[in-house]
């Protein structure tokens, strides 16, 4: 009568762990926790090793002062700092994703919303890919021979450019991936109100995909500024800040970077780590300043309080 | 979009539809009261998708002021038919719609007309509650918005007009300006049948519109439908034979067979008012499908 069997579908079956095989689980368990933990620290040891270090050595020679005065005639004096260089950095950066960003979101609207698996976007879509591949120097030699050659001057322009042309795929690449993420449902309800597509693209598809898409762009920016070897051929040399993107030759942090970390003297090689750090602040501030914008903009749109 | 404005209500396809179509899906002339003045009239409707047909066969005629319902098994057709009477099927590549479907009397897939127009005048509510991520306020206001209404004191207005018509307002009046995601699954439908009636339709298309509702809001919603068919024409796709019953003036039932290549094809088998749908169907795949024996 008392005869139950206990199997483990038995009504009265304990839901406690059975008492056999625990400890070789358990330690399974505890070995693959270690595994990933460990997996992370070693992913982060060098990015904290590299923002420590050069921080570390950036600090030394950074000051406002650094950040406004001249650039030095001769490497080795212990003067001067990356004025022209943070100036060219900044209009050459602007120049660059103000070029590629808008038309980098149009592609992705065009591949998402209208071309879809057509011939044409499909070909756009292997050739964009085919144009993430180009290496950053024969990006600086395509412009340096299709465009510097042809106005005989090397300018910010020249820069921007090139660095447009490397951002744009990857803007393309992002975009469309955002707005392949917009619930069709929305498209649908939007177009069942008698909206045409582009206004539901201009007014639901687009807000929805805009943070995604900033952040994807941001991450395109964010290379660009820190690429030197697209910028060798195209924007020159100068001593003294230059605003203007399209007249005379400029410079750039990371050329700067490139320069002074080969020379060697002392005194270049600490301004080289003052214009990384310079660098990464730049990167970083521009990042952060973009998330609270589109945070606030996806606030206003989306009606939260 | 003008050509559309101006045409009158064409009473001239009722000489149409009492002629009865070919096939089984035979469409019995049952005057229920006063004339019916058609909305639609479906003659030989077929949906292909890239080539391959997903319905066929479907004669139907939409009067105004009724409710329709489209019941049948899944994969029969029944949204892919209500998707063609307001051209949605634009939007998916490689979707074609072969036969007639008049709209008013005129060709809803004519050269001259306007997608854009025919789904303002023809609105539809979707299976899962799709409120844009706006406001409260600024979902309602979409539609009129598009129509060029920019007055803040007109869409005010058109804003309380709609949402009291869907039975949200006072739910809502004090956080118009809330995200209109904050809303229950049952808010949100009823925000979207809002939205869709803040464009003044002349239909409103229902596809599966309380799949994802409990009762209660189902009731709410089957409510609202009762007082809207007042000043629109309802056509609406459930899976749920009770609220066909309970709702609609007339019932047509789908079922998917498989046509001479095994490929499952949906039909249109029996369309009728739902009172003879419901007891006596002429149809024995009606008859089991009502009754639970087979889809």
């Amino acid at each position: 009568m008392s005869a139950v069997p206990t199997t483990v579908a038995a009504p009265g079956a304990s839901i406690l762990r059975p008492r056999r095989g625990t400890g070789a689980r358990r330690f399974r368990s505890g070995l693959a926790t270690t595994l990933i933990v460990l997996a992370f620290v070693v992913a982060l040891v060098p990015l904290v090793a590299v923002v420590w270090y050069v921080t570390k050595q950036g600090l030394k020679v950074f000051s406002w002062t650094f950040l406004t005065t001249d650039l030095p005639f001769s490497t080795r004096s212990v003067e001067g700092g990356m004025g022209p260089a943070v100036v060219g950095t900044i209009v050459i950066t602007l120049g660059a994703t103000a070029m590629a960003v808008p038309l980098g979101v149009l592609g992705g609207i065009y591949l998402n919303e209208y071309g879809g698996r057509s011939r044409f976007a499909s070909l756009v879509r292997f050739l964009s890919e085919v144009l993430t591949g180009v290496p950053s120097i024969v990006m600086g030699l395509f412009v340096y021979t299709f465009w510097v050659l042809r106005v005989k001057e090397q300018t910010g322009f020249a820069g921007a450019l090139a660095l447009a042309c490397l951002m744009l795929p990857v803007v393309i690449r992002t975009s469309e991936e955002m707005l392949r993420l917009v619930p069709h449902e929305l498209r649908e309800g939007s177009l069942a109100l008698g909206s045409r597509q582009s206004r539901t693209i201009r007014t639901v598809v687009l807000p929805h995909a805009a943070p995604g898409i900033v952040s994807g762009s941001l991450l395109a920016v964010a290379r660009a500024a820190g690429e030197t070897a697209p910028l060798l051929f195209t924007i020159g040399a100068i001593q003294t800040a230059n605003w203007s993107l399209f007249s005379g030759t400029n410079t750039a942090l990371s050329t700067q970077i490139f320069g002074n970390a080969n020379s060697p003297f002392l005194p270049a090689q600490d301004r080289a780590f003052g214009a990384a750090f310079t660098l990464i602040l730049i990167v970083f501030v521009a990042t952060a300043l973009a998330r609270v914008v589109t945070i606030l903009y996806t606030r206003r749109t989306s009606g939260a309080s | 979009m003008t050509d559309m404005m101006a045409a009158t209500p064409a009473e001239t396809t009722i000489a149409d539809v009492t002629d009865p179509g070919p096939g089984d899906s035979s469409v019995p002339p049952e005057p229920t009261g006063p004339v019916r003045e058609n909305v639609f009239v479906l003659d030989g409707v077929e949906v292909r998708y890239s080539g391959v047909r997903a319905v066929t066969g479907v004669d139907l005629d939409i009067a105004r002021n009724e409710i329709t319902a489209f019941i049948g098994p899944s994969g029969c057709g029944k949204t892919t038919v209500l998707r063609s009477l307001n051209r949605m099927h634009d939007l998916t590549r490689g979707a074609e719609v072969l036969g007639s479907i008049t709209y008013h009397g005129e060709n809803l897939y004519g050269p001259k007309v306007d997608p854009a127009e025919v789904r303002r005048r023809i609105g539809m509510v979707f299976q899962k509650p799709n409120p844009f991520p706006k406001s409260i306020y600024d979902n309602i206001a979409y539609g009129p918005r598009i129509n060029g209404t920019r007055k803040r004191a007109v869409l005010d207005d058109i804003v309380e007009h709609a949402l009291t018509r869907a039975a949200l307002w006072g739910e809502v009046k004090d956080k118009l300006k809330s995200s209109a995601l904050s809303l229950s699954g049952g808010q949100a439908q009823r925000l979207c049948i809002a939205r869709s009636l803040a464009v003044e339709p002349d239909v409103l298309l229902m596809d599966e519109p309380c799949s994802a509702l409990d009762p209660i809001a189902t009731a709410r919603i089957e409510d609202l439908m009762e007082e809207l068919k007042e000043d629109l024409t309802i056509v609406i796709v459930t899976h749920n034979m009770q609220q066909a019953a309970r709702v609609s003036d007339r019932t047509a039932f789908y079922t998917a067979e498989a046509d001479e290549h095994g490929r499952r094809v949906g039909r249109l088998v029996e369309y009728d008012v739902t009172e003879t749908i419901f007891t006596k169907p002429s149809d024995p795949r009606t008859e089991g499908y009502i009754t639970g024996r087979f889809g």
